[in-house]
Parts: C-alpha cells; sequence; structure tokens
C-alpha cells in the first residue's frame, strides 16, 4: 500500500484542468486578437479532454478517451472553418480585432 | 514519482497557457500553446492513455498547430499589436476569469472521489482497445465524424476563396 501514496490523486486533475479552463476563459476576455480567442478556446477544450480521460483512465472505462477522441475531430473541424472565416474576414477589413467586428451588434 | 512527473508537468502546462494569453507577439502564442499541448499529451500519457496522447501529438501539433501558425504568418499579424481597450475592461476580464476560477474551485474542493485511487492500466488506453471501442461501439460516429470532417474541409475552401469582382 506504500504504493498508494505516492500515486496522484484524481482531485489534482480536477483543479488542473479548472485551472486550465479558467486560463482559456480569461484569454477569451482578454485578448482582442480573434486568433488568440481561437487558440484560448483550443485550450479550454483540452482541458475539458483532460479531465475526461482523466476520470476514464481512473474508473477503468475506456469511454471517455472515445469521446475525447471525437472531441479533438470536432476540434480540427472547428479550427479549419473558423481560420477560413478570419483569413476572409481579414481580406475584407484588414485586422482580425473583435473591437472591429461590431456591425451585428446593432 | 508519479506526483513529482505530475507537478511538473502541471506547472509547464500552466504556465504556457498563461504566456499562451498574455504573450504580446501572436507568433510567441502560437508557439507556447504548442508547446502546452505538448504538456497536455504528456498527461495522458502519464493516464496510461497512449493511443490519445500519439493522436493528440498528431492532430494539435501536426496539424491545428500548424494552420495556426501559417495564418499568422500568412496575414502578417505578428506586428499587429493587440490594441487593448481601457484600462477597466480588462479589470474586467480578469476579474470575471478569477471569480469563474473561485467559484469552480469551491464548488469542486469538497467533492469526495473515495472509489478512485490510481490510474488503471489494464492496457487500455493502447490503439487496440481503444480501435476496437472505436469500430464496434462506436462506429456510426466515427463515419459520420468523417462526413463532419469533409463538410469541415469543403466550407473552409470555399470560406477562404478569393470573391470573383
Amino acid at each position: 500500500m506504500e504504493q498508494t501514496a505516492q500515486l496522484v490523486p484524481l482531485n489534482w486533475y480536477i483543479f488542473l484542468s479548472t485551472s486550465l479552463f479558467c486560463i482559456g476563459v480569461l484569454g477569451v476576455l482578454f485578448r482582442r486578437n480573434a486568433i488568440i480567442i481561437l487558440m484560448c478556446i483550443e485550450l479550454m477544450l483540452n482541458s475539458v479532454n483532460m479531465l475526461l480521460v482523466a476520470f476514464s483512465s481512473y474508473s477503468g472505462n475506456s469511454d471517455g478517451q472515445v469521446f475525447v477522441f471525437f472531441i479533438m475531430v470536432v476540434a480540427a473541424a472547428e479550427v479549419a472553418v473558423g481560420l477560413a472565416l478570419l483569413a476572409s474576414l481579414f481580406r475584407h477589413l484588414g485586422t482580425t480585432n473583435i473591437d472591429m467586428l461590431n456591425k451585428l451588434k446593432w | 514519482m508519479d506526483q513529482l512527473i505530475f507537478f511538473s508537468l502541471s506547472a509547464l502546462t500552466l504556465l504556457s497557457g498563461l504566456l499562451t494569453v498574455f504573450s504580446r507577439k501572436s507568433m510567441y502564442s502560437v508557439l507556447s500553446l504548442i508547446f502546452c499541448l505538448f504538456t497536455v499529451a504528456g498527461h495522458y500519457i502519464l493516464l496510461n492513455a497512449h493511443f490519445l496522447a500519439i493522436t493528440h501529438i498528431i492532430v494539435y501539433a501536426g496539424a491545428i498547430m500548424v494552420l495556426f501558425l501559417f495564418v499568422v504568418m500568412l496575414l502578417n499579424l505578428n506586428t499587429t499589436s493587440d490594441k487593448s481597450k481601457a484600462f477597466y475592461f480588462r479589470a474586467a476580464a480578469v476579474s470575471g476569469a478569477g471569480m469563474l476560477f473561485l467559484v469552480l474551485i469551491a464548488s469542486l474542493k469538497s467533492t469526495t472521489l473515495g472509489a478512485y485511487y490510481a490510474p488503471t492500466d489494464t492496457g487500455m488506453g493502447v490503439v487496440e482497445h481503444v480501435g476496437k471501442r472505436l469500430f464496434t461501439d462506436y462506429l456510426l460516429p466515427f463515419e459520420i465524424s468523417s462526413i463532419l470532417f469533409l463538410s469541415a474541409m469543403i466550407g473552409s475552401v470555399l470560406l477562404a476563396k478569393k470573391e470573383k469582382k
């Protein structure tokens, strides 16, 4: 049993994922560059992925790992479309600052 | 030993995540996010999810972040400074994220997860097992995700194409 004293408790993964998620939220709120905002969304997705893998691994059920696989698929598709949108926006406006994208606000 | 690896990996993850948010240049943000994703892959290996660790490196570092790097370099965004709003805006962003962090930590602090002691090492995260699950129980979502990929590809080509004047 002295082996288990050295193991990482599951709570630590929860705290790590929470911290990483909040860093992502901070980036989305803090930065004005749309590309950085997209990257911070990736950061949030990754924190949730990590928690899913942790729970899957600790409970011995591989469903969570399959879900993470599908989340990766959706994230890749999302990034491809998002970056294409940003490229075409940049061609129109000459900037990726989201403060310039306020036409739909009123 | 595991705890030591976990702590050092977590410190690197959080540090590079913060660097992603606070870097002045977009290029440094992208590079630190790549580093952050590599440390997340290290966490996956620590959790005995080998297949996902490799997939994570291939998909994120190999495809997604290269896409980000290309766009940052193509649009020449490295020099554009992040023209910030007023001080109160930044303070509101920081305090909002900080309050979310506080609430989440406070609510998760008292959770008891007594049943789960250690990551199980039953060969669950290797390619063989995950692949078997993927091609039997999750075959339909797997095939549908290929259609999703195809539509995303067509959509991004259409969106990024130059419009005819």
